[in-house]
């Protein structure tokens, strides 16, 4: 896009000092011939101020940040940024005229560039119908709850000492995910809690990890045997820093919707998730937290419907809502120095690659 | 079945028990398996070459059977029953001359079988947990094991009472602690007698049986996580070390300097294997992926996907982009004839680039002087 503005700008600055420049020849050619007098001097500025004021006119060469007049520069500034709006608008509105005049042959819109449409076809994207894949994944360490063989039960702890924010949005978790428990971490190791934890047959491990006070890491262990994910957790928002928020949430257990976990590693990741929340959603607290998956970043939402009559419904948020994105994914239960991990974010070797699109849930 | 079979390069155990095959010159992935009984008991744990002209294929699962597959028929002809799945899974599986089986489990006993016996015929305890064992590639009936707290020890099946070599630990550290040793995977390093082993504690080592040290003769770390697999490139003096995070380095042996490194990973390593005649390195793991690097310029040259965790895997030994059919060989072909052309064509340049050079000195000189003279 810059790339095409550039020179039409540099064009019309060109054009206007044509216009421009003559007239200066002419009077200091006037100014010449009858030798300097003062009242053509005073002709001179006057028509200077006058080209000035009627467009914000720079020869080819001159940029804005070489004056060196603040004021002067603002002003200036401002005007060429408006002069740009201008054409801008002035060249949508021609097109949108060519389009009508066209009607019907008018050619097709062309489709925005966004991150989404630019992102290159994954290959471990899940076809339903593939076997392989529907065994493997229906053997997998989920399959006892997917078979309704277990019921989730989550434990919630934090990194030691936590401090304001992250024991609120500890508290409030517990109520979006039913039979789920915080716990103060008193200092234990998380590779002694997990045998307890499968002793007391807890299904989840959660932990929170804080910095400066605000809530920024998530561990998320799948227990008897894994797999356990690493999240980066950003914009957390609590209840109470809401606007429009329902009441509090009733203990009823929640729908689950999972948003565009479309490839063989989004699909574990999801199957994570769904396994925090009992199988069968009671519809009648009408509650329903959402992951929604986004360029990788997964959007965590809960909300109440609310209907308004036979045919309309909306929605009233209840939150808390924040932003995870995967770190790594591990098998086996939490051993960040022996585990193997089943897949890794390597951010130095993306930068190498070059792609922003580059998805991988 | 036969068909598509004779086609593979690369084979390739996961975890599903599918045994796979890869065709790079195809590019193209087959599954070997019943599709309508899948299991997990099936999943497989080892691979090896069951005859010298790569005919027959040896799987390991991990209910301790050991089934045969063949390359030329495209099927599994025969299961045999090597062992105990209360054992543990199988760590390694090699072949004696004379069709005897070599299989090792990880609690640690170590068998030979002779065909049509179910019973084995010598058996010898390795120690407890073995993760793996491999076979001498000059001499077969030497056998290296490995594992946790379960230091390197090479055995003689000719003389299974006692091992021929054992490693002892390494010296207790500055603060006068002992050291955990954990050896997950190791090769003999051809040409000599020396083993390399690499260890759950990003170390490499060398051992020298010839030598009177049985400490390592040479010890290199590398990163800071578990290594699980290594490969010898041909040469023999450069080794590639892969780790749970999915990092492969290549180490040179002489001096124990990373020579560099692998990218493209995104899961940990579970098979390395570099092709014995070709400079490639392939690997497989956690990340569903097969990747084959070019060990020259550390590319990525070729990335399959292949829907399951892999645990194993195997080249062939003929060329990899050489394919079966008679439509590829006469590419190959084609391809040869390019090289002839570039080769004649970089013998052409050099000699009249610098008379080039110096044809247009010249002619700049005479150019200069005619204008002096003008």
């Amino acid at each position: 896009m810059d790339i095409t503005e550039v020179p039409v700008s540099q064009y019309n600055k060109g054009k206007k000092k044509k216009t421009k420049t003559p007239k200066k020849k002419r009077v200091s050619g006037e100014g010449n011939v009858e030798g300097g007098g003062v009242e053509t001097k005073e002709e001179q500025e006057e028509k200077m101020e006058k080209s000035e004021q009627a467009a914000a006119a720079f020869p080819p060469s001159f940029s804005v940040s070489e004056i060196k007049n603040k004021q002067r520069r603002h002003l200036m500034f401002m005007k060429f940024k408006q002069e740009k709006r201008k054409q801008k608008l002035q060249l949508k509105k021609k097109k949108k005229k060519e389009r009508e005049a066209l009607g019907d042959k008018a050619p097709p819109k062309e489709v925005p560039k966004t991150i989404e449409n630019q992102r290159v076809y994954d290959e471990t994207t899940v076809n339903p119908e593939d076997e392989e894949v529907a065994f493997d994944e229906g053997t997998d360490e989920f399959c006892s709850y997917f078979n309704g063989l277990t019921n989730p039960k989550v434990l919630i702890t934090t990194s030691d000492r936590p401090r304001g924010r992250t024991v609120r949005f500890c508290e409030q978790l517990a109520t979006v995910i039913p039979n789920a428990y915080v716990y103060y971490r008193r200092g234990l190791a998380l590779k002694r809690v997990v045998p307890q934890c499968i002793a007391r047959n807890f299904t989840y491990v959660m932990v929170v990890n804080e910095d400066r006070k605000v809530p920024n890491g998530l561990v998320l262990c799948h227990l008897p045997d894994g797999p356990t994910a690493h999240f980066k957790v950003s914009s957390v928002r609590l209840r109470k820093e809401m606007k429009r928020r329902g009441k509090e949430p009733t203990e009823h257990s929640p729908e689950v919707i999972l948003n565009n976990f479309s490839t063989r590693l989004g699909h574990s990741i999801g199957r994570l998730f769904a396994a925090l929340f009992p199988q069968d959603p009671q519809f009648v607290g009408r509650q329903v937290a959402t992951f929604h998956n986004q360029r990788d970043f997964i959007f965590f939402r809960f909300h109440r419907y609310i209907f308004k009559n036979e045919k309309k419904v909306g929605i009233q948020e209840l939150g808390p809502r924040f932003t995870l994105k995967l770190r790594s994914l591990q098998k086996g239960t939490f051993d960040s120095k022996f585990g193997e991990y089943e897949w890794v974010l390597k951010v130095t070797e993306l930068r190498d690659t070059c792609t922003e699109s580059f998805v991988s849930l | 079945m036969g068909d598509t079979s004779r086609l593979c390069s690369v084979w390739l155990g996961s975890e599903t028990g599918i045994l796979k095959g890869v065709s790079l010159s195809r590019k193209q992935a087959f599954n070997f398996c019943n599709t309508s009984h899948l299991s997990r008991d099936q999943e497989v744990r080892a691979l090896c070459w069951g005859d010298p002209a790569e005919s027959e294929l040896l799987v390991g699962s991990v209910d301790g059977t050991v089934k045969t597959f063949s390359t030329e028929k495209g099927s599994f002809t025969e299961t045999r029953r090597c062992g105990d799945p209360a054992d543990g899974c199988f760590t390694g599986l090699a072949v004696l001359r004379g069709s005897a089986l070599v299989s090792c489990v990880e609690c640690g006993t170590l068998r030979v079988w002779k065909e049509d016996s179910s019973e084995p015929v010598t058996e010898l305890s390795a120690g407890k947990n073995v993760c793996r064992m491999r076979q001498s590639p000059v001499h077969p009936h030497k056998v290296a094991t490995g594992g946790k707290e379960n230091g390197l020890k090479i055995w003689d099946l000719e003389s299974p009472e006692k091992p021929v070599f054992t490693a002892k630990n390494l010296r207790d550290d500055w603060l006068d602690l002992r050291r955990p040793h954990w050896v997950r995977d190791m090769a003999f390093i051809p040409g000599t007698d020396k083993v390399v082993t690499c260890t759950g504690y990003h170390q490499v080592h060398v051992f020298d049986p010839s030598s009177p040290q049985r400490r390592p003769v040479l010890e290199v770390e590398y990163g800071e996580y578990p290594l699980t697999a290594l490969s010898l490139t041909a040469s023999g003096d450069t080794v590639v070390v892969g780790n749970t995070h999915g990092q492969i380095a290549l180490l040179d042996l002489r001096k124990g300097l990373v020579r560099g490194c692998l990218k493209g990973l995104v899961g940990g390593v579970r098979g390395l294997q570099c092709h014995p005649s070709q400079p490639v390195v392939a690997s497989c793991g956690l990340d569903r992926f097969l990747r084959i690097h070019s060990l020259e310029d550390r590319k990525l040259q070729h990335k399959v996907y292949l829907k399951s965790r892999l645990n194993c895997l195997l080249f062939s030994s003929r060329d990899l982009e050489e394919p079966a059919g008679e439509g590829g060989a006469q590419e190959v072909k084609e391809e040869e004839e390019g090289d002839e052309v570039w080769d004649s064509m970089e013998r052409v340049e050099e000699k009249p680039k610098r008379k080039t050079t110096e044809e247009e000195e010249e002619l700049q000189k005479k150019k200069s002087k005619k204008k002096k003279k003008n």
